[in-house]
């Protein structure tokens, strides 16, 4: 087996991934709100980081985690609106694995599915990329799997 | 697009006030050069000379947790009381430490340093003396050169037996400036 990949000190992480996350938010949203987006992203990477169990796909990591708490923002201030096609316009690395299978999910059920199996990660740390609790991130990723399970076999 | 210093402080404050930062660090201007000070949530983890980040993030991380940033708030009272010690208004100083993962006799050691009062000198071998062990001299120096607090754990006042100031990990100059500044020499 591969030794796994170390996981770099917060602050280099940060250091590396900030500028492109602050990009990607300020594509979704305007000015004030990608600022608080940016903040929140951070902290929800940073609830989590103490419980990783390698370094390997960080940045899509964090980018998955830019990408929910942008919809999230969305959703509240436009609470009807179908906000599945702003959700796949960055096709961030994240998706790219399990794309096809996971195509038709909705954008929170897709990213559990994805953090779950392409990328090992616990019900915990899904949960901080959605700003959830374990037990919705349990949830989610059980509904896409279900989901995904009917379209295969029908 | 770059983040603007201040959405970058914003960032750094929330997670200091949240208490999601293992080890918060910054550095802290001093009459013998910028020192890096960390803080973890159980006190100062340490003071390192010549801050050099590429090197010193991978340090800390091994001492508190992968959970290191850069983060003024978590070392405001070391920086204070450094400052005010610098400027000859403080003489001891009152500070909680993170000395986890250290081994029973580093820890006696340092706990006999933390003693040797303000303004006075002694000796590698009376520190030994002091923890029990009087020929171990060479550990006792060994343990003040791997001091990673130093100014507050005050390994500047041991010297060699002759009254040579014999090492000091962040050089001889800083030593002497130190026990200078409080009127040991």
């Amino acid at each position: 087996m591969m030794e796994a990949v170390t996981i770099p000190p917060f602050e280099r992480f940060y250091d590396e991934h900030r500028t492109e996350v602050l990009r990607l938010l300020r594509r979704r949203l305007d000015v004030d709100r990608a600022d608080d987006a940016f903040q929140e992203t951070f902290l929800r990477a940073l609830r989590a980081y103490g419980r990783l169990e390698h370094g390997e796909h960080l940045r899509a990591w964090v980018l998955t985690i830019a990408q929910n708490v942008a919809l999230d923002m969305l959703r509240r201030a436009r609470p009807t609106e179908e906000l599945v096609e702003a959700a796949s316009t960055d096709s961030p690395p994240a998706y790219t694995e399990l794309a096809d299978l996971t195509d038709g999910l909705g954008p929170k059920e897709r990213a559990a599915v994805v953090l779950r199996y392409g990328y090992d990660l616990s019900y915990d740390q899904i949960a901080s990329v959605l700003g959830s609790s374990p037990d919705a991130a349990r949830q989610a990723t059980s509904t896409g799997v279900r989901r995904i399970r009917r379209r295969i076999t029908s | 697009m770059t983040v603007t210093p201040d959405l970058d402080r914003r960032f750094r404050e929330a997670a200091a006030t949240l208490g999601l930062v293992d080890i918060g660090f910054d550095i802290v201007e001093s009459p013998i050069g910028e020192l890096l000070v960390a803080a973890s949530d159980q006190g100062v983890a340490s003071i390192w000379f010549d801050p050099d980040p590429a090197d010193d993030l991978d340090r800390l991380a091994r001492i508190g947790g992968p959970r290191v940033l850069r983060s003024p708030r978590n070392v405001e009272h070391a920086r204070r009381q450094l400052d005010e010690y610098f400027a000859k208004k403080r003489r001891s100083f009152d500070l909680q430490l993170d000395l986890r993962a250290m081994p029973p006799f580093t820890l006696e050691v340092l706990g006999e340093l933390a003693r040797v009062p303000y303004g006075e000198t002694t000796t590698y071998g009376a520190l030994a003396q002091r923890v029990g062990h009087p020929h171990a001299a060479r550990a006792v120096g060994t343990v003040m050169n791997r001091n990673r607090i130093p100014i507050v754990l005050p390994c500047h006042r041991v010297v060699g037996a002759s009254g040579n100031l014999t090492g000091y990990a962040g050089g001889l100059d800083r030593k002497e400036t130190l026990l200078e500044l409080e009127g040991a020499r």
